[in-house]
């Protein structure tokens, strides 16, 4: 075990960390408002795709594209198609009161559907499996400080990522500061919370569950961008990667005790804890496979200390998937 | 106060239904699957340019074109059917098994690991009793360990079933590597191809014909079970009420855990299918979503186990017609989980028509905006 | 100033399905004053209520307030109107402390700014004299101090008109006079004040004036100092009623439950009962009284083998016929089924009628089976009997509905309470323990309940009836046990006692506490 081993396995921890922390993150935004949306892999799929597929056709139309419309193309795209998933979710759940885990698991066949149907499309448009490049995007993404630099290990280990990781510590951060230190925040967490006594409090809860649901979604979203973007470089792979992703995306939330802090050092953990097995020598292709169940087991172990510690401030938001009418008798 | 309005009166209100007739909730139902046919119609036409008739034509091709698609579908159809079968007494009990995933996985796990070890050893007859105990087995232990937190800690099972899909995937993946055939290829092929041993024997002259028995069997025994069984009127009672259980002398830990070793056991004998009945093969797909698809097939059904053959049938026809149009076009088979999102999403939604009413606004209409 | 009141409805009718809820309701209420709204359980001052707080939406009618017509279609909407509703129910965040609750949903300026708003809120409390502390989570609260920070809300949003909904239910006596202290100082601010209540000396006591409301009608309203309790019964009853409950004297009463130093603590780990040690009799009602939360639920629960108990607990049950059998059967320790096992025939009609004594998705015949599915071999259960015992249920309790595979969440309150009795009377117990039987339920539906408990009486059973009317505890019952706070705070003839008396006992521990 080297150090530079050491420092890919860091450097791959924050890479796939940063891909959860944004579906957590934006979960967590979600779930303060009491839907529980098992919808986030397929929002992650929605997010990818669009991105991917609005950057492609902008690449494919300017053959000197511009940088700034790259990132702008594909960011709005890419939030706006996961805020749309999140808008369905919310009309179905809220305004349709339909249940909301089996609205999330159809969003997430859904999203995962579109996202592959339109990326198979893709590849066979760019001539083949991994052949689409979105070279000028993806470069944008993947730009890092690291090669301007030169600060050595500080240098690979904080700065040689694209600015996304970064913007997710952000939003992170952000997202705290906004739940637990603003009005809207503090309305939002009621809505979770208990949505009759908002109500009462004159709070519009369909509104709230309806902008935090599609935010949420957004961010969500956004895990699927840096995925497609810069883990694998601009290119569309239909192995499943984004929804298992998505699924820890949804287990980081509990990990995290629904704190948006907590979710980014739990990000990293849970990155850490998957590609463990490349500092452990001797492994086989097979080994690695049982390897890459730590972060559910992980998840698994926090779900049953959480029920068995019974912290009030740990557990999750009290009206957490039940549909509110305010007439209901 | 000057600026409240006056006589304002809400747009459209919403009130619960009394009630409402069984044919009338039906009808909205139909309408719900009608909408999302023509909604899945006009999808496939923006993608391949097909008039809507060609379309449906072409569904029905896929599904039904032929005898071996025809049997294929039945046999998909059986798949889903038998593990929404597996869920409903969990769904009944409100208790939410997303992990139907991991529980399918497992078991076909064990099937096609016993299937590969005594092939030769031991005949087909006494390999498939064996295979459909231990995956029995396997999946009832998958459902149990939740089941058991959940009774005895109040852990929430939706999350923790929903993480042990990912161990069962992992074991899964770590299964086809260790049985990897030929190497290199990341796969393990087909089992038995040549002795066909452990694998199920045709039945009237159909490859089929077991699945079909076996899922009809548990279908018309989980409706039995639920509707005029003890355990079935217990888990009726947990379902609706934890306190009324208590109060009637039910022991709640006892029925869930039950419960879920059933609903386990079910899906894991669903994997068993999987692989000895048609696939005779292991690999992470082997459960292909269904274990998630299923979920809502039972929910939609409100655990009926008949109505479900009607939307396994529904969803399967819908996904076999999607894959066989993007065959033909040259897209891929994602086509399929689109289409079975647009259905879902329509029946979904109608679930609201039935239980509430929408009031309009009365006489003051045109105050409106 | 005068002239204009500061709300008034008019007409209003509002409908939940085919119940009519409120029907052509007109009523003013003035600045400066305390009405009293009062009716029976279920008579609609709460809907009328919640329609001006904005949780209901009228079918028909208006409101106006100082005399212009508004449209309150939320919460928000009557707080924009200066209306301010104190629920029974608080609706508070258990996570959140005194003072997010408090400014949760107003739309003020500038950043959250928690430390402002404590200060408001200290200001408020110093005015009308009472104490919060801002920063204390809402978990860690009694239920007076959550229903001061449900006042404080309301004042914090500068409400002129307040609506308090069975303010005092959850209340000890001295809470409740410092709770009458504040409104009268409120009402000294000119604040206009509407108190929901059914305690007519709560009424004689701090109002001005009281409306009455009766199965959704609007009765009348007179002036507090021109009239009496009993001429405000007529009104809320429709006609003058002395209860006269039918009261044979009990049947050979012999020993059947020994209840014996029973602790309970609850999940939280609070004390619910303490030490509690008494004697049910076969052949008469034992009324258990008390305010609310005084562990009436624990102690039927315990009997019944639901709740966990403190070692050293004993509760021997006596067989009828065997008055002297030195051993009974004990209870402490078995669950539910192997007490019924054990030949003990407890019937239980909890407080929770749909939420514990039935399933609401079931219909009579279904519910029927709940205490009887287990008869018979074989895995599957016998539909015939428990069919034939809703029919006969159904014939003679008058339970209307539409089948008996008819879903009974969706009977009426009445009528879902006749089924849990009907079906619990059908085991032939020997015990019969009833917690709140007559709640929400209409007169005649309660004489019913009555006649049945003492039928039952009559054949030898002991019946426990856990009440919260002592008007009717002390007409129906036999002996008379009073909880306070858990203990056992005394046990009185009911034929002998006073209302008063025991309303100093339901109290008796809060005051030594008070004092000490």
């Amino acid at each position: 075990m080297t150090s530079a081993q050491i420092i890919q396995l860091l450097q791959s921890a924050v890479c796939f960390g940063t891909v959860i922390m944004f579906g957590a993150i934006g979960e967590i935004l979600t779930e303060k408002s009491g839907n529980l949306n098992l919808g986030v892999p397929g929002i992650m799929y929605l997010g990818g795709i669009a991105g991917l597929a609005a950057s492609f056709f902008y690449e494919l139309n300017n053959p000197a594209p511009n940088k700034v419309v790259c990132l702008l193309i594909s960011f709005i795209a890419a939030f706006a198609a996961a805020a749309l998933g999140g808008l369905l979710y919310s009309f179905l759940t809220i305004t349709l009161r339909a249940n909301q885990n089996v609205t999330g698991l159809t969003l997430t066949i859904f999203g995962g559907g579109v996202a592959n149907f339109f990326g198979g499309g893709l590849n066979t448009m760019a001539g083949g499996v991994g052949q689409i490049s979105v070279a000028a995007t993806s470069s944008v993404y993947r730009a890092n400080l690291n090669n301007v630099t030169n600060l050595g290990v500080v240098g690979k280990l904080f700065l040689s990522y694209g600015f996304m990781a970064y913007l997710a510590i952000v939003v992170a951060v952000a997202m705290a500061w906004f739940l637990n230190r603003t009005r809207t925040g503090l309305n939002l967490r009621a809505v979770g919370e208990n949505p009759a006594t908002a109500d009462a409090a004159g709070i519009n809860v369909t509104r709230y569950k309806y902008l935090a649901t599609c935010i949420g979604a957004g961010i969500s979203g956004m895990g699927g961008l840096y995925y497609t973007m810069d883990y694998i470089k601009g290119t569309w792979a239909n192995d499943g990667t984004i929804e298992s992703l998505g699924w820890l995306a949804v287990a980081l939330v509990i990990f995290a005790t629904w704190r948006s802090v907590n979710a980014i050092w739990g990000s990293y953990l849970f990155g850490l804890l998957f590609w463990v097995y490349l500092i452990i020598p001797g492994l086989g292709r097979k080994d690695i496979e049982l390897f890459k169940m730590l972060p559910y087991l992980v998840t698994i172990v926090v779900l049953v200390v959480t029920s068995l510690r019974k912290k009030r401030e740990n557990q999750p938001p009290a009206s957490l998937g039940l549909a509110y009418f305010r007439e209901e008798r | 106060m000057s600026q409240v309005k006056q006589g304002k009166e809400p747009l459209l209100r919403i009130a619960k239904r009394d009630g409402i007739s069984r044919p009338k909730a039906y009808g909205i139902r139909v309408i719900a699957v009608l909408l999302s046919l023509i909604v899945s119609g006009i999808f496939i036409f923006a993608v391949t340019k097909l008039n809507p008739i060609q379309v449906y034509e072409a569904i029905f091709d896929g599904a039904f074109g032929t005898s071996r698609r025809s049997w294929v579908t039945i046999r998909d159809t059986m798949m889903l059917l038998c593990i929404g079968v597996g869920l409903a007494p969990a769904f009944k009990m409100k208790f939410w098994n997303i992990g139907a995933e991991g529980q399918v996985l497992i078991g076909g796990v064990i099937t096609a690991g016993i299937m590969r070890a005594y092939g030769t050893s031991l005949p087909t007859p006494v390999l498939l009793v064996i295979m459909a105990i231990m995956s029995i087995l396997a999946g009832c232990v998958w459902g149990v360990i939740p089941a058991t937190f959940k009774a005895v800690w109040n852990t929430n099972e939706t999350l923790f079933t929903l993480m042990m899909n990912y161990v069962a995937i992992q074991i899964t993946s770590y299964c086809v590597a260790l049985w990897e055939n030929p190497i290199g290829s990341n796969t393990v092929g087909v089992i038995n191809q040549q002795t066909k041993a452990g694998w199920f024997p045709e039945v009237f002259g159909q490859t089929y014909g077991l699945n079909v028995i076996l899922v009809l069997v548990l279908t018309v025994g989980m409706f039995l079970y639920l509707k005029y069984s003890k355990h079935g009127y217990e888990i009726t009672v947990v379902g609706d009420s934890v306190n009324t259980a208590r109060y009637a002398g039910i022991s709640v830990k006892k029925v869930t855990i039950r419960t879920m070793a059933i609903s386990g056991a079910i899906c894991g004998l669903a994997g068993f299918i999987a692989v000895a009945g048609a696939s005779h093969t292991i690999s992470t797909s082997t459960a292909g979503g269904r274990g998630f698809t299923a979920i809502i097939v039972a929910w939609l059904a409100q655990f009926n186990t008949f109505v479900m053959i009607l939307i396994s049938l529904l969803l399967v026809f819908l996904q076999k017609g999607a894959i066989q149009i993007a065959s033909q076009f040259n897209l891929n088979d994602y086509a399929s989980n689109i289409i079975t999102g647009i259905i879902l999403f329509f029946i979904l939604g109608s679930e609201f028509f039935i239980n509430y009413r929408v009031i309009l606004r009365g006489k003051k209409e045109g105050e409106a905006k | 100033m005068e002239t204009v009141a500061a709300v008034q409805l008019k007409n209003i009718t509002k409908r939940f399905g085919k119940v009519v809820a409120n029907h052509n309701v007109s009523l003013d209420i003035n600045r400066g004053e305390i009405l009293s709204l009062l009716g029976e359980n279920g008579s609609g001052k709460t809907t009328l209520m919640n329609m001006l707080a904005g949780i209901y939406f009228p079918d028909e009618g208006e409101i106006l307030v100082n005399g212009k017509p508004v449209t309150i279609a939320s919460p928000k909407d009557a707080y924009d109107n200066g209306i301010g509703m104190i629920h029974q129910h608080f609706k508070l965040v258990d996570v959140f402390t005194a003072a997010e609750n408090i400014v949760l949903g107003l739309e003020e300026e500038g950043k959250l700014d928690l430390k402002a708003a404590s200060a408001k809120i200290t200001e408020i409390c110093d005015r009308y004299g009472f104490h919060i502390d801002p920063a204390k989570k809402v978990y860690d609260m009694s239920v007076s101090e959550k229903q001061t920070v449900e006042i404080v809300k309301v004042l914090y949003r500068g409400a002129q008109i307040l609506i308090l909904d069975e303010p005092t239910a959850v209340l000890t006596p001295q809470e409740t006079d410092r709770l009458f202290d504040v409104m009268r100082n409120m009402k000294a601010d000119g604040k206009a004040m509407i108190i929901i209540t059914h305690k007519l000396h709560e009424v004689m006591d701090v109002s001005d004036r009281v409306a009455v409301l009766r199965k959704g009608e609007y009765i009348g309203d007179v002036l507090t100092k021109d009239t009496s309790p009993q001429a405000l019964t007529d009104m809320m009853v429709g006609h003058a009623v002395t209860l006269n409950i039918d009261r044979p004297e009990p049947k050979d009463p012999t020993p059947r439950l020994e209840v014996e130093h029973v602790t309970v603590f609850d999940a939280m780990g609070v004390k619910r009962l303490d030490d509690v040690t008494f004697t049910a009799m076969g052949g008469e009602i034992l009324g258990i009284a008390g305010i609310a939360g005084s562990g009436q639920k624990e102690l039927l629960e315990a009997i019944a083998g639901l709740q966990p108990m403190q070692s050293g607990a004993s509760i021997r049950y006596r067989p009828i016929g065997h008055p002297d059998n030195k051993d009974g059967v004990e209870l402490v320790g078995k669950t539910p089924l192997q007490i019924k096992r054990s030949g003990v025939s407890l019937a239980f009609v909890p407080e929770d009628r749909l939420g514990m004594g039935l399933v609401g998705s079931l219909g009579m015949t279904g519910n029927m089976l709940l205490r009887s599915y287990r008869k018979g071999h074989g895995i599957f259960t016998d539909r015939k009997a428990p069919k034939k015992l809703a029919e006969e249920v159904m014939e003679e309790l008058d339970v209307v509905t539409p089948s008996v595979n008819f879903p009974v969440r969706r009977l009426s309150g009445g009528n879902v309470q006749k089924v849990l009795v009907g079906r619990e009377i059908a085991q032939k117990p020997s015990v019969l323990m009833t917690a709140y039987a007559v709640r929400g339920l209409d007169i005649n539906t309660s004489y019913t309940i009555y006649n049945l408990l003492t039928e039952q009486k009559m054949k030898g059973v002991a019946v426990v009836y856990v009440g919260e009317d002592l008007d009717v505890l002390l007409e129906l019952c036999d002996r008379i046990l009073v909880l306070c706070g858990g203990q056992v705070s005394g046990i009185v003839d009911a034929r002998t006692t006073t209302k008063e008396e025991v309303g100093l006992l339901m109290t008796r521990f809060n005051k030594e506490a008070a004092e000490a």
